[in-house]
């Protein structure tokens, strides 16, 4: 995503404050991959896959990896008590029926009524939709984690997305390295911004408008 | 009445590789066991490269990784349609995309699933709202049931169906191995033909029918495992460190 390291955990670690406890969490890869390190060890929250287990641990230390547990993105994880397995079938019925408290997934642009691109890109790359739509469209709340601008500067906070979309109207809250911004009835309300970034910054660098309510705090 | 036997099914499934292989042919629709090329079969992969089965129409969650799992099967270039929800793991795959070698049919993955499960199943296909307002919805017929509107999509079933597990009795019982269960008991079911290559058979009587995961009903012909011959991702990365 071309952010350094700390700007990364930053993000990660603003995303993890939004997570209760007991809540059932499935986390994207990249950036969403790293808020489980944020996320206290006795708030027994369950992470989710796709692949088919609820209960994922973190990593497991060198020499013990098991190539047949693995996550969504084929990287080694250990369990947690009260785990389980099951089938990719069943993954995604957790998540049709609604019982995913919060995903946490990376994004190409996010309009201000909360659509997301996330899959496609015309003419260039073409990775699939993977289980991001079935994630966006059925969550209780989805959490978008991603840089402010393209690599060319442009704005991924736009009115209205350009990319064919993941889903219509399904996010909740975009954390970027600028900026922490909640979607309210199709508007973009500015909460936070991330140090070392001013909110003038955040107002000119996105491509919507920010409605600014109340004090503006800054997340170190 | 029927008389009470106690010797149960003592036709073996157990097949060499090699007849396993007299199974695919070229143009076969083949559903592939696995997610991200964890719990894909390694020996039944290997056995379609080698005897030069190509022209497949290919359904499998994903394309691995050009070195792992159904990867193997593009970077090969046996596929010539693919039904997935994604390839990011494998350029190659988005390569023969581009270029028109591989004809990709892409499905949310739960929806994917679904259609596997409903196969094998036995049914139709299966209503889903998932991908309402996306392109996923063109064409799609869609139903009013209950007061709510949902796509209908057709199951899928496969000429042959190839997953992995860990553990088999000689009936085909499967027992899966950890998150390398995914997609295998759902592609195991939908195969007209399904063939499970296993890491441990034992004689029909050895498993506890309480921890069947697939009956053996599902299964036509188990093969000995050898285990994986890749590296998956994260030893690579460790190799380079």
């Amino acid at each position: 995503m071309g952010l350094g390291i700390e700007t990364r955990h930053q993000i990660a670690r603003r995303a993890a404050l939004e997570i209760e406890r007991g809540m059932i969490v499935n986390l994207g890869i990249g950036i969403p991959t790293l808020v489980a390190d944020y996320i206290p060890g006795n708030y027994g929250v369950m992470l989710h896959t796709e692949n088919g287990i609820l209960g994922m641990g973190g990593s497991p230390p060198p020499g013990k990896e098991d190539g047949n547990l693995s996550n969504a993105g084929g990287y080694p994880v250990t369990l947690i008590p009260g785990a389980s397995y099951f089938d990719s079938a069943t993954a995604f019925g957790i998540i049709r029926r609604g019982l995913l408290d919060i995903t946490v997934l990376g994004a190409l642009e996010v309009s201000e009524q909360g659509d997301i691109a996330n899959w496609i890109v015309p003419g260039k790359r073409v990775p699939g939709m993977g289980g991001a739509i079935d994630l966006a469209q059925k969550s209780k709340k989805v959490i978008v984690l991603m840089n402010h601008s393209d690599k060319e500067g442009n704005p991924k906070i736009v009115k209205n997305c350009k990319l064919p979309l993941t889903v219509k109207r399904g996010a909740h809250m975009i954390i970027t390295e600028k900026a922490v911004i909640d979607i309210e009835n199709e508007k973009l309300v500015l909460r936070e911004v991330m140090y070392p970034h001013s909110v003038e910054e955040v107002v000119e660098s996105t491509g919507a408008p920010l409605e600014i309510r109340n004090e503006v705090m800054t997340f170190q | 009445m029927v008389s009470q036997s106690t010797e149960g099914s003592s036709k073996t499934k157990q097949i060499s590789i090699e007849a396993a292989a007299a199974h695919f042919f070229n143009g076969m629709t083949l559903m592939v066991g696995g997610f991200g090329g964890v719990g894909a079969p390694p020996g039944l992969i290997n056995v379609l490269i080698d005897r030069q089965i190509k022209d497949i129409y290919m359904i499998s969650n994903d394309t691995g990784f050009p070195w792992i799992g159904p990867g193997k099967l593009i970077t090969e270039k046996r596929v010539s349609r693919l039904i997935a929800s994604h390839i990011g793991s494998n350029p190659e795959a988005g390569k023969q995309m581009q270029n028109g070698e591989l004809a990709v049919e892409f499905i949310p993955q739960g929806t994917l699933a679904e259609k596997i499960r409903a196969g094998g199943m036995g049914l139709g296909g299966i209503l889903v709202d998932v991908g309402f307002g996306t392109i996923v919805e063109k064409g799609k017929q869609t139903v009013e049931v209950q007061e709510k509107t949902f796509m209908v999509e057709p199951a899928l079933t496969a000429d042959v169906s190839i997953v992995y597990a860990k553990q088999s009795d000689t009936y085909g019982n499967l027992i899966y191995d950890k998150s390398a269960r995914n997609t295998n008991p759902l592609v195991a079911m939908a195969g007209n033909v399904t063939i499970a290559e296993v890491e441990e058979i034992v004689p029909a009587g050895q498993l506890d029918p309480e921890c069947v995961v697939t009956p053996g009903v599902f299964v036509d012909y188990i093969v000995q495992s050898k285990g994986v011959d890749w590296k998956w991702v994260w030893e690579l990365k460790q190799d380079t460190k």
